[in-house]
């Protein structure tokens, strides 16, 4: 079986496909930005790294954008930090359209007012291990307990309009939507492959995923 | 329930070899950098960094096999230091697996480094590390050193941190030189004073030798993390047992 990480010239996507080997030997993992490739992988996951402007104007050099739509509506589909952003109308960054798979928009946050329960002020990029608090049942899910801690390094996250899609929540001080599931599809705002062990299970939950 | 407080045990690297010294001189091979890494994270270390102090630029090549095997295998953010001068540097090291470059000496010399890395590769993978020395010389309280401490810059710490965080900085590694070595705990007012200046997370260093320190840093100083080295590596303590000192003290870690 192959799994297509889509490659659109942002960064590093070495983590992704060495983690999703490491926990599915058995596939072909291909780091590709061949558009034919990602159409006849039988699995899509779409990272994303640095600005969301640069990213999709980066996709739609490589020609990938419409690719990437159809994946979404039609194979087991796993987005990573900005590849969830990228899936709404709109983002704060730079004013960016994004691809519109679904309604909703993508906010930074609050920088100025922010503060721990100790009164210390919280940072931005929200940087570090915090907790998922599992907003549904989902196979993706399985095996990782609710509040495991994932990897996270954003200062955007996305506010989607459909509040049924919602499938994990993180606070930070307020909870923002971290995961989002829809039909074949499932993104996140964290960094499944830099989560040690509820990384690898979760990234191991979508190879055999069967949607 | 919110972001944990994070360690990060850093590793020497010479020569492509992840090291130890001994009594500060002899450099020993610490072993398989894999196995290191992996027993790191067993323990539940948040981040590992790799400093490089290989002395000839010939072999600093050499970390990033370590740096490849070491990604293929273990799956936490890994910040790669050391010899880092232009932005090829930093895109070889992140091609290599690393998650983030710290930027040392080179930020002082080149900052426009600074910024065309953090606009080619994020901010999120750019750590400005910053080497501080308390002078009485100066209008302001701690300096900026480069070249290991040894060479000043007239530069006022706190205000440089926030001209790195403008220039894209996404991380600010803060160390002591005064304290580095000593074991007597972290310089918690430098990093206060920087924490409290900048919006970015901030990663105290030098100076730990017991677990009350990795708290202080937190709760006095203000870091975001703690990295550390000797109390770790000569096995006085495990990330485990740093872990659960810290919790016992109110601080919420992974």
């Amino acid at each position: 079986m192959n799994i297509a990480v889509v490659d659109y010239g942002m960064g590093n996507l070495r983590s992704v496909s060495k983690a999703l080997e490491h926990v599915a030997p058995d596939h072909t993992v291909v780091v590709t930005s061949d558009p034919q490739q990602i159409a006849d992988a039988e699995r899509v996951v779409f990272p994303g790294q640095g600005a969301m402007p640069d990213c999709i104007r980066e996709l739609d050099t490589r020609g990938l954008r419409q690719v990437v739509i159809e994946a979404t509506k039609q194979k087991p589909f796993l987005g990573i930090c900005i590849g969830l952003q990228m899936l709404f109308e709109r983002s704060e960054e730079g004013g960016a359209a994004g691809l519109g798979v679904f309604a909703g928009t993508v906010k930074r946050f609050a920088q100025a007012d922010m503060h721990d329960a100790q009164g210390q002020k919280l940072k931005v990029p929200h940087m570090g291990w915090n907790q998922v608090e599992q907003a549904m049942t989902h196979p993706l899910w399985q095996n990782i307990a609710n509040h495991d801690r994932f990897y996270y390094v954003h200062s955007y996250y996305v506010c989607p309009a459909d509040a049924a899609m919602v499938a994990g929540e993180t606070s930070y001080p307020e909870p923002f939507t971290c995961a989002i599931a829809k039909d074949n599809l499932f993104a996140v705002q964290f960094h499944p492959e830099k989560s040690a062990q509820a990384g690898l299970q979760l990234l191991r939950n979508f190879v055999h995923w069967q949607p | 329930m919110g972001l944990a407080k994070r360690i990060i045990p850093c590793l020497d690297v010479t020569d492509g070899r992840v090291v130890k010294g001994v009594n500060f001189l002899e450099l020993r091979d610490a072993g398989d950098p894999v196995e290191i890494a992996q027993r790191y994270n067993d323990q539940g270390a948040d981040e590992l960094t790799f400093l490089d102090i290989t002395a000839s630029s010939d072999n600093r090549d050499l970390i990033l096999h370590i740096i490849e095997e070491v990604a293929s295998q273990v799956f936490i953010p890994l910040t790669v230091g050391g010899g880092v001068r232009q932005v090829e540097d930093v895109r070889r090291l992140l091609n290599a697996g690393a998650d983030k470059v710290s930027i040392n000496t080179t930020a002082v010399l080149n900052p426009k480094m600074v910024e065309d890395a953090a606009g080619r590769f994020g901010s999120q993978c750019i750590v400005v590390a910053i080497d501080a020395k308390k002078v009485d010389n100066q209008p302001f309280e701690w300096e900026v050193f480069t070249h290991g401490g040894r060479k000043p810059t007239g530069l006022d710490a706190v205000k440089w941190a926030q001209h790195m965080v403008s220039l894209g900085a996404g991380e600010l590694l803060v160390t002591s030189m005064d304290r580095d070595g000593t074991k007597i705990g972290f310089n918690n007012p430098l990093n206060r004073a920087i924490s409290d200046a900048v919006d970015v997370p901030l990663i105290a260093s030098g100076g730990v030798g017991n677990l009350q320190h990795l708290v202080e840093g937190v709760t006095l100083g203000g870091a975001d993390a703690v990295l550390a080295a000797s109390i770790f590596h000569y096995g006085e303590y495990t990330v485990q047992q740093a872990k659960a000192y810290m919790y016992q003290h109110g601080i919420e870690v992974r």
